[in-house]
Formats: structure tokens, sequence, C-alpha cells
């Protein structure tokens, strides 16, 4: 096997394999996690996170904007402490509201902003006032039922 | 320090566990010479050869060779005393990825920053004096047994060392084959002029162009002389290797017990 | 009468003999991961050889690379397209055929790719070295490098072992490449399950640091592993031909088990995070 019939062929299996990377790279993965110097970080405090997990979207008109970066436990107030690393092109009003949203009816769980009409925008460090819980299935159901306990009792009464 | 030994070889003992393969050896080679070192399988003649390339250390004893304590040299040293030593191991040890060329090149590119076209040349140079120039571009695996062997040694002389170590040289080779090679020992030891250590155990051949003859046996240095003192010597040993006898101090039985009783003779059954 | 106690002082003498094999066979065992790990940082040592003359390693990542791609390729299109198929069937029952990119993509990533690539280069090309390695030992090529002066660790080994290192990564990526191609082969224009869904959902769930790397990550761990492994059980092999086909055996014995045991703990602890 001369040498260069030898790099020839390796050269080629070398171009292939880098060929097959970007693909992986652009086609099938997304390069979405955007490198630290592009986002600033906020935090929001949720009474319930549901099923929310680090790396989960952080959507705003239904356009990804960012991603959950950390989810810890507050002890001083007992409540979820949910760090949310936002793409630094997109600026929220001070008074923006964080939703914990489930895309689909059994889908994965994202946070979503609501913006507000505040003209401060939230900057690093800065907390997320206003959030709404996820919607957890038990107590839902746990509703229904009441609901229906209720009107079942006041329809059986009339 | 005897003053032309290229090899000299003091009170050398080894072993390579327990069981002591060479016990005190004394061994000279000066430089010119072809010494044989000659004995049955097993007895330690191999063991020399590696003790001598620095591949293993004496127990006890010293290796010197060009006036250089081998044991005692780095891995620097060391290796710079194996530039100056050729080996010729016993089925040729060819590197079989690599053209016959290659095999006798490989020193050169190693070793020197000589240019290609020198190289070229000089590895011709190598194959013509064992004959083989037109097989320079053959592969080992289409080569037979002797012409094998006959490359191992133009690969070994390609640096032009002082020292050649042939490990059973003449094993396994056809009666022309036989011929070619102890011609090419002799003649290359006397053209250039180095020393040669033949180890073999093929009596005829070797006892037609050694200067002198080394008898191990039994991790000693049992007989050594000329050629002609050899094959006239009067030791049962040496007679017995010389002439080819089937017993003697070597026995013919490997111990075993009675052989009436092997064959249960006379003894009641169990 | 003396027959019985016959009996029971051979299987006290069997016993004595099993146990007492087994300890011999820890020892040398023991022995033996020293050595391995001697020689492992040996051929680290003298790699130089191996970087400042580049070709030796071109060369052998022509053999070990090069000369694996048939496999690697077919037996990667070959577990994508399964699959696909078999992702599709279980999908379905929950109706959700369009993650079937997703589930794909995933599996040959994450798992798949770097672990199946690595047991296919083992056998293929792990054998083959431990084979020539241990055949140019029994030959005593390797002693005659010595004795010319030429360090055969820094010669012979340290660029097959690199060669094994930059190979294995590389050939991970193209098989979870052509599994993924295989995967949209039987997904979408077999069974017919929708081209856009697939791909966007595979592109939104797969991280490129997460699983892409963790990936690549993966096959260069087992890349060394295997590559270490042949190497050593080549070198080690006894000079016999029951030896070097002994070795070969080990080799893809061995490098296997490594090679599962490192991808559960590499796993562990990578995707400790994601839930």
């Amino acid at each position: 096997m001369n040498r260069v019939l030898l790099d020839f062929w390796v050269g080629l299996f070398v171009i292939a394999a880098i060929g097959a990377l970007m693909f992986l790279a652009l086609k099938v993965g997304s390069m979405n996690t955007v490198s630290k110097a592009d986002t600033y970080e906020v935090s929001a405090y949720f009474e319930n996170i549901g099923g929310l997990k680090p790396r989960a979207p952080v959507k705003s008109a239904g356009v990804v904007v960012g991603r959950v970066a950390d989810i810890g436990f507050d002890s001083s107030n007992y409540e979820a402490k949910v760090m949310l690393k936002l793409n630094k092109r997109y600026q929220f009003p001070k008074d923006t509201s964080a939703s914990i949203m489930t895309s689909g009816l059994l889908g994965e769980q994202y946070v979503g902003l609501q913006p507000g009409g505040d003209s401060v925008k939230l900057k690093a460090g800065d907390k997320i006032q206003i959030t709404q819980s996820a919607v957890v299935l038990e107590n839902l159901i746990g509703q229904f039922l009441y609901d229906k306990a209720q009107n079942g009792t006041s329809g059986a009464s009339k | 320090m005897i003053h032309d030994a290229l090899v000299q070889i003091e009170n050398v003992s080894f072993g390579y566990s327990a069981r002591p393969v060479l016990k005190g050896i004394d061994l000279i080679a000066k430089r010119g010479q072809v010494v044989a070192i000659m004995g049955s399988s097993g007895c330690g003649k191999t063991t020399l050869l590696r003790l001598i390339g620095g591949e293993l250390r004496p127990d006890q004893g010293t290796v010197r060779v060009a006036d250089e304590v081998v044991s005692e040299l780095d891995q620097a040293g060391l290796y710079r005393l194996r530039r100056k030593m050729g080996m010729l191991f016993q089925f040729g040890a060819l590197f079989t990825d690599m053209s016959v060329f290659d095999n006798v090149a490989f020193q050169l590119r190693e070793h020197t920053d000589l240019p290609e076209d020198i190289i070229r040349d000089l590895v011709l140079m190598k194959l013509n004096a064992v004959g083989l120039r037109g097989a320079a571009y053959l592969m080992p695996s289409e080569l037979s047994g002797g012409m094998a062997r006959r490359v191992a040694l133009a690969r070994a002389i390609a640096l032009d060392p002082m020292l050649i170590m042939y490990d059973e040289p003449f094993a396994g080779l056809d009666p022309i084959s036989l011929g070619v090679t102890g011609n090419l020992i002799r003649r290359l030891t006397d053209t250039l002029g180095l020393t040669s250590l033949v180890v073999t155990h093929d009596v005829q051949e070797s006892l037609k162009i050694v200067d002198y003859v080394y008898f191990v046996s039994e991790g000693v240095v049992e007989a050594q002389g000329t050629a002609a003192e050899i094959r006239s010597s009067g030791l049962p040993y040496v007679h017995q290797f010389v002439h080819g006898e089937p017993d003697g101090p070597v026995p013919f039985h490997y111990p075993a017990q009675a052989y009436a009783e092997d064959l249960r003779l006379g003894v009641g059954s169990a | 009468m003396r027959k019985t106690s016959g009996w029971g002082l051979g299987v006290l003498k069997a016993l004595y003999a099993g146990i007492s094999g087994l300890g011999r066979q820890t020892v040398d065992g023991v022995w033996r991961i020293g050595f391995a790990t001697r020689f492992f940082f040996a051929i680290l040592l003298h790699s130089g050889t191996a970087m400042s003359r580049f070709g030796l390693t071109i060369r052998e990542i022509y053999f070990s690379g090069v000369l694996s791609l048939i496999i690697i390729v077919v037996s990667g299109l070959f577990v994508g397209m399964v699959l696909g198929l078999q992702g599709y069937e279980t999908l379905q029952t929950y109706g959700s055929e369009e993650a079937l990119g997703i589930l794909v993509a995933l599996s040959l990533v994450r798992e798949l790719g770097p672990v199946v690539a690595a047991l296919l280069f083992a056998s293929r090309a792990g054998s083959a070295i431990t084979a020539e390695i241990g055949l140019m030992k029994a030959t005593e090529q390797l002693t005659a490098m010595e004795m010319m002066a030429v360090d055969p660790i820094a010669r012979v080994v340290a660029p097959r072992f690199w060669a094994g290192v930059i190979s294995m990564p590389l050939l991970a990526a193209m098989f979870s490449a052509v599994g993924i191609f295989g995967g949209y082969l039987v997904g979408v224009v077999l069974i017919g399950v929708d081209q856009g869904s697939f791909w966007s959902q595979m592109q939104a769930a797969v991280d490129f640091n997460q699983d892409i790397m963790n990936g690549i990550i993966k096959s260069m761990v087992f890349g060394v592993a295997v590559t270490a492994i042949a190497l050593f059980e080549g070198y080690d092999a006894p000079p016999t031909a029951e030896g070097v086909s002994g070795a070969t055996t080990r080799t893809v014995v061995t490098s296997s088990l490594a090679i599962l045991a490192l991808d559960f703990m590499l796993t562990a602890f990578m995707f400790r995070g994601v839930k």
C-alpha cells in the first residue's frame, strides 16, 4: 500500500467523519444552547413547579427566548426558586409574569413569559414578581370531583 | 581486559527464575574472529546472546563489549552500543509488513539522516553482498527460509556493525543454503573486519568456518579450542556432540523409573 | 472401605486444587492489571514518535479506521432502520408517531452510536491489532527492533494507539449519522411519518453539547480503552499459535465488558442532570 494512496483514503475517511459530525450538529441537534455571554439570568419563585426540568424552554408568544438554568428550593419561604437564562436579544419589562405551562395535553412543561407594561426592563439578577404555578393534575381532579359533588348535592336538593 | 577482545564475558551466571541456566561462563571473542558457541538445545546459548545484547542482566559477573560493561549502560548508551551490533534471529525476524528493501533500509532510515537515493544505493549494495539484489522488492512472505535469513543478514550489516551475533543460522536449511550461509558468514567477517558470534548446534558446517569454539553444557564451558582441536578432542561430551553419537554424557533415555517396574512385571496387582 | 476413603480424599484434593487455582488466578490477574497499567503509561510516554512522524499514525488510521468503515456504516444503517421500525410500533400505541425522530436520534447519539461502534471496532480492529502485535512478538520482530536500537513501543505500539483513539469517535459519529438516516428511511420514506415533524422535533430535543458532545466524549473514552486493551493483549501474548488466538479472544471479550461498564459509568455521570 503506497504512501499516497494511503493518505488519500485516510483523508477521505476524515472528511466523511467531519461530514457526519456536521450533519449531527446542524441537522440533528440544535445549537441553541446559547453561550454564557449572550444570556442574562433572572429568578422566579413558584409555589409548585410541577414537572418543570432544567433546560426546559422559556417561551414568550410561543417563541423560545431562553432556557431554565437551575431549579432549587428556598427554605426561607418554602418555594421553588427557578433561575432563567434569557437571550440578551430579548428585553422584558420589569412587571413580566412567568407561568408554568404544558405543551399539549400531556407534554413537556415550559416557562411562559407574559410581558407587562413597565418601561423599566428586567436586568441580570432581577426577580420576576408575578408567577403562576404549574397545574397539578391531582389538584385538578380533586377540584373537579369537589365541583361535581357540589353540583350533585345542589341539584339533588332542588 | 584482553587487548584485542571485542567481547569479553567474565564469570557470568544467570537464571530466568530460581534455576540457573549459566553458571560462571568465561568467554572471549577477538576482533576479526568467527567464534562458535555450541551445545545441545536449552543449554543457554541464546541466553548468552541476549546477555551480550543487553536484553538481560547477568546475576553475577560482567559482560564487556568494546570495553564497555553492558549492564552498566543507561538506555541511551545501550541503544548507542546496539547500533554497532547486528543480530540475526533464527527465522530471520523480518518485518512482515515491509518489503525486503524496506527491511534492509530500516536501520538506515531510523538512525541516519541520509537522503533516499544514498539509502537506495546502500541497500542494494548490502543485498548484493548476500546475493539477493534481485529480490529487493519482494515481500518477506514470498521468500524461502534460506532467502529470508540472507535478507536478515543484509539487514544486520546495514550500519556496518563491529559485531554480529547469529542465533542458529544453519537450522533447517538445505545443503546448498547451508554452504551459502557458512560461506557468507566467513566472507563478511573477513572483508568487513567484524567479529561474528555464531550460536549453533550444526557441527559440520560451523567447524568449516570458525576460528574458535566454545562448548557449553550444563551452564559451564565444557571445552574450548580451535576447530582442529575440537575435532580431535577426547572429551566424552565433545566427542558425542561432534560425532553425533546417540548415547553418551547426554543420555538417550529421559529419566524414568526402572523398565520392569513400569511394565508392572513381577509386582502383584492392587 | 479403602475405596470410599479414596473417593473422599479425591474430592478434597480437587477442592483444594480448585481453590488454590482460583487464588493463583486472582494474584495473576492483579499482577497483570499492574503490568497493563505500566504498559499504558509507557505508551503515553513514548508517544513522541507517533506524533512527530505522523505518517506512521496515518498508516494505522487506515488499517484501523478506514477498513472498519464498511462494517460500521452497514451496521449503523441496519440499527437505525430497526430503531425506526420498532420505535414506530411502540410510539403508535400512544399516538406519538412524530416523536420517532427524537427516539431514533437520541438513542443513537447518546448510546447506540458510541457503544455499538466501539463493540464493532473492538471485534474488527481490536482483534486485528492484537493478532498483529502478538505475531510480531512470536516471530521475534519486536526483539529484532529492540536489538536495532529502535524502541518497539514508540515505533509500533504508540502509533496504533493514537490511530485507535482518533478513529473511534469518527466512526461513532458516522454510525450515528448513518443510523439516523436509516431511521428516516424507514420512518418517513417507508412508513410515512411526517417528514417535517421528524426533523423539527428531533432538532428541538437533541442538544449539541449535552447529547452529541457527550456521545463523542464517550466514544473517545471507548477508543482509549479498546485500543489499549488490544495492544496490551497482543504485547503480552505467549509466542505460540494458541497464545495469540487466546489473546485475540481475550481482547474482544475484555473490550466488550470494558465498553459496557464504562458506558454505564459515563452515562450515570453525564446524564445525571437530565431527568
